[in-house]
């Protein structure tokens, strides 16, 4: 059933350069991108999501209303329902469903020359990208972040030009370089994490080094990754 | 009054009323109540305009990029109360990457400069840094109010800061902001010497607090009237810290949950009976409705009560509630259930505004029986009923159709249907008759947010009825540019307008551009925006910042896109301050 447009009144010929009748734009009571009003299950190709988390191919959230069987799986949609994220984080502390946080892991983070410390829960990250998008946002607002050529990570102050260098400290004490061990294992040996001054990080082994040096030290895991 | 020069007096004449000193016009329009009546006053004249901006009191920047903070403190150089907010509202469901901007520093920073005399300051959804509140303690001598709605970007080494350098402060008030926790004993730097305090919310601290310092700050501020506490504070100490506050107006209780003890019962129930004075009480109950009981002798006094992040349900919930008997508040999750809100219903007859939160909004097999039915019999039986917000998986037409006809007074109706794209769970037809009604019939609305399955046809009667609405929020709804066309055709009042996942294009905002400039802001985001269009409207209106947002992941640099280019977010707001300058990477101003 459709129906077509008409002038309303509401249309005053203020508006320039647009003649609903030439578009020919016709209201009909179906959902987006279906034929029939119960659910479907075809993309709209004319929606775009925000969503980053989600399917890349899922089709539009839609209810099944008429039927009895249980919702099917579904693509979390970003901020829907709007929940405040706040709200969210409590909501998962109490109700203490499948949803709740899983543990985390939270380690300090010190940067040379700043006076206290900040905490970060790694669990929360992805990867190392992620990782030092949160520093550079918890840390700097003027941060950007270079990768050298060998794969080393540095965050610059671009209001002052200073580099820092991202380092932790790991189970066995040693102050190594963030991003030589894979992401799940370094997540499980950091400790806590320092953004030291490129000037003073000099005395840190070029990345050759270091990984000779973890192997040494019995990384064996390692190994898969790097042969 | 007197016409000036014409009847001549034997005496000195009154000089004209149009010729009068500023200072009379000055305490005249000390009287006008609202931002607005001063507004108004401001753009009669030259004199007025000088008269009024140098006696403004209170300044609310509702979009920190409207103006500059420079030239806001010069224009109203005798400014005393001071609110300011940032990002858009839609930044509360993670829709704002991070770093867009919203700082608070510049605001603090100009306020220090020309504002010394400042008392009271207010941020929301912006970034205050350690540093900002370093500087409010060092550069306000008469500094009383700080309050921080929905921020981020500063830690318990600020509030250090504010505890220490704040000799007059009577309200710290800490309302769902991300805080850093640098395991600073904060509340020690209160001096022995400060008694001033009013109002102490660090509900959203996450993290301990020293509770003997607690203790002895609460004893010697006589005056304190709000107290909300975090989840740091066990339950023991809770009443201990009830009995030291008597006078106690506001209580926070932060996570309630411990073993049932009858010990415990009895001096939570001690506590609680000595505040004569309690009239609002929220906190985080968890799973002890056991203690429920404790704070029956506060119920009939209470007008507001928060248990939104509560998990009791049942029994002992239903009938703490229906012993408010003078609620005015109520915030609940839907874990109340219809035969919960039944009860509220023929209770709660004073009930003001009503929000039911959504206690597994993310899982849909997770059921609870909350249905429209709860809805329409508040409506029904509380005729003082005019905020609403409520979230449910169902509704129909008819249920909507009933509640806009008991209750014509609502002045905010906020609908979330869970799932997108709900229609009629009865007749599968889209909601539009149900919201079409609302509309009709609450001439007052304000604000309205709609959900489920929406026809243009539901716009084109927002439009032409909601005279009065200042807000609006839309997801997942309409067919066209056609809905998006009569909301900015008509909404004579409107303010806000925050759309998400609609299938609206361009055309209708270049064809309501002046429109736009009558409104704070628009928020697009998933919609069918392209690049080229929101550079034409830029151009067209030198007076809107027309920000275009893009997935911060990308690495393609927004200036080698084409104008087919798809535009995710779409952020455009009325300033006089020009494009800013502190937009991030993926953020481009057109």
């Amino acid at each position: 059933m459709s129906v077509e447009t008409e002038r309303s009144s509401t249309e005053s010929s203020a508006v320039s350069g647009l003649d609903f009748e030439d578009t020919a734009l016709t209201l009909t009571l179906r959902l987006p991108g279906s034929t029939s009003s119960s659910s479907s299950s075809s993309p709209d190709p004319d929606r775009k999501r925000a969503s980053s988390d989600a399917d890349p191919d899922h089709s539009p959230l839609t209810a099944a209303a008429s039927s009895d069987a249980p919702p099917a799986p579904k693509a979390r949609v970003v901020g829907w329902p709007p929940v405040r994220s706040y709200r969210k984080n409590a909501l998962a502390d109490v109700v203490g469903s499948s949803k709740a946080k899983q543990a985390a892991k939270f380690v300090k983070v010190a940067v040379d020359g700043a006076p206290y410390l900040r905490k970060v829960d790694l669990e929360a990250y992805a990867g190392y990208d992620q990782l030092l998008r949160a520093l550079q946002d918890k840390f700097f607002s003027h941060f950007t972040i270079r990768k050298f050529a060998d794969d080393e990570r540095k965050l610059v102050d671009a209001v002052n030009g200073t580099e820092y260098v991202p380092t932790y400290e790991d189970k066995d004490g040693d102050w190594m370089l963030v991003g030589d061990v894979p992401w799940k294992m370094f997540v499980e040996t950091c400790q806590r994490l320092r953004l030291m001054k490129s000037s003073e990080a000099v005395n840190l082994a070029p990345r050759a080094a270091r990984l000779a040096f973890l192997k040494e030290r019995g990384n064996f895991a390692l190994l898969r990754f790097f042969t | 009054m007197g016409r000036g020069g014409s009847r001549a007096a034997p005496a000195a004449a009154a000089p004209p009323w149009h010729a009068l000193p500023d200072e009379v016009w000055e305490h005249a329009f000390s009287f006008l109540p609202s931002a607005s009546d001063r507004g108004a006053v401001a753009g009669s004249c030259h004199s007025w305009l000088r008269a009024e901006r140098r006696s403004r009191r209170r300044l609310i920047v509702a979009n920190c990029y409207a103006a500059a903070p420079r030239d806001a403190v010069e224009r109203f150089p005798a400014v005393r109360a001071a609110e300011v907010k940032g990002k858009p509202h839609f930044a509360d469901f993670g829709l704002v990457p991070p770093a867009w901007g919203a700082a608070a520093e510049p605001w603090v920073a100009a306020a220090a400069d020309g504002w010394p005399l400042l008392e009271e300051l207010s941020f929301k959804r912006m970034v205050v840094t350690d540093e900002c509140l370093e500087m409010i303690a060092a550069s306000f001598r008469n500094f009383q109010v700080l309050r921080l709605v929905s921020c981020e970007g500063f830690s318990t080494a600020g509030l250090a800061a504010i505890a220490a350098g704040c000799r007059n402060l009577r309200e710290l008030d800490l309302q769902e902001n991300e805080i850093e926790d640098c395991s600073i004993h904060w509340l020690s730097l209160f001096p022995e010497s400060f008694t001033s305090l009013v109002t102490l919310n660090f509900s959203c601290l996450e993290g301990d607090v020293n509770i003997t310092v607690l203790e002895r700050l609460v004893t010697r501020c006589r005056n304190l009237k709000t107290l909300k506490l975090n989840n740091a504070i066990p339950l023991d100490k809770l009443a201990s810290l009830v009995r030291k506050a008597p006078q106690i107006v506001e209580l926070g209780t932060g996570r309630f949950s411990a073993d049932y003890h009858p010990d415990l019962f009895a001096k939570l129930e001690a506590a609680c009976a000595g505040c004569k004075s309690l009239r609002r009480l929220s906190g985080a109950w968890d799973a002890v409705p056991e203690y429920l009981p404790a704070f029956y002798c506060v119920c009939e006094g209470l007008t507001s009560l928060n248990l939104s992040y509560a998990t009791v349900r049942g029994p002992e919930l239903i009938k703490f509630i229906s012993r408010c008997k003078n609620l005015q508040l109520l915030w609940v999750m839907d874990l109340i259930e219809d035969h919960g809100l039944a009860v509220v219903a023929s209770s709660c007859n004073k009930l003001q505004e009503l929000r039911v939160f959504p206690s597994a909004p993310f899982d849909a097999a997770e059921q609870v029986s909350l249905t429209e039915r709860g809805l329409v019999d508040v409506s029904a039986s509380c005729p003082m009923l005019e905020s609403v917000l409520y979230f449910c998986r169902r509704m129909t037409n008819e249920a909507l159709i009933t509640i806009a006809k008991n209750r014509p007074n609502f002045t905010c109706f906020r609908l979330c249907i869970i799932e997108p794209h709900t229609p009629d769970y009865i007749t599968h037809q889209p909601l539009d008759a149900g919201f079409s009604a609302i509309v009709e019939s609450c001439k007052g609305l304000r604000r309205l947010s709609v959900s489920g399955l929406l026809t243009d046809r539901v716009f084109k009667s927002i439009g032409a009825h909601a005279n009065r609405l200042e807000m609006l929020s839309i997801a997942f709804a309409g067919n066209s540019d056609l809905g998006l066309h009569y909301i900015l055709s008509g909404c004579k009042s409107l303010k806000k307008l925050e759309i998400r996942d609609c299938p609206f294009g361009d055309k209708p905002l270049l064809a309501n551009a002046a429109k736009l400039e009558t409104m704070r802001s628009l928020w697009m985001s998933s919609c069918s925006l392209t690049l080229g269009p929101c550079q034409q409207l830029a151009r067209k209106m030198p007076r809107l910042n027309v920000e275009v947002m893009n997935d911060p992941r990308r690495a393609c640099p927004l200036d080698s896109l084409t104008d087919e280019s798809p535009v995710e977010t779409l952020y455009v707001y009325r300033t006089i301050a020009g494009p800013r300058s502190d937009t991030p990477a993926y953020v481009q101003i057109v």
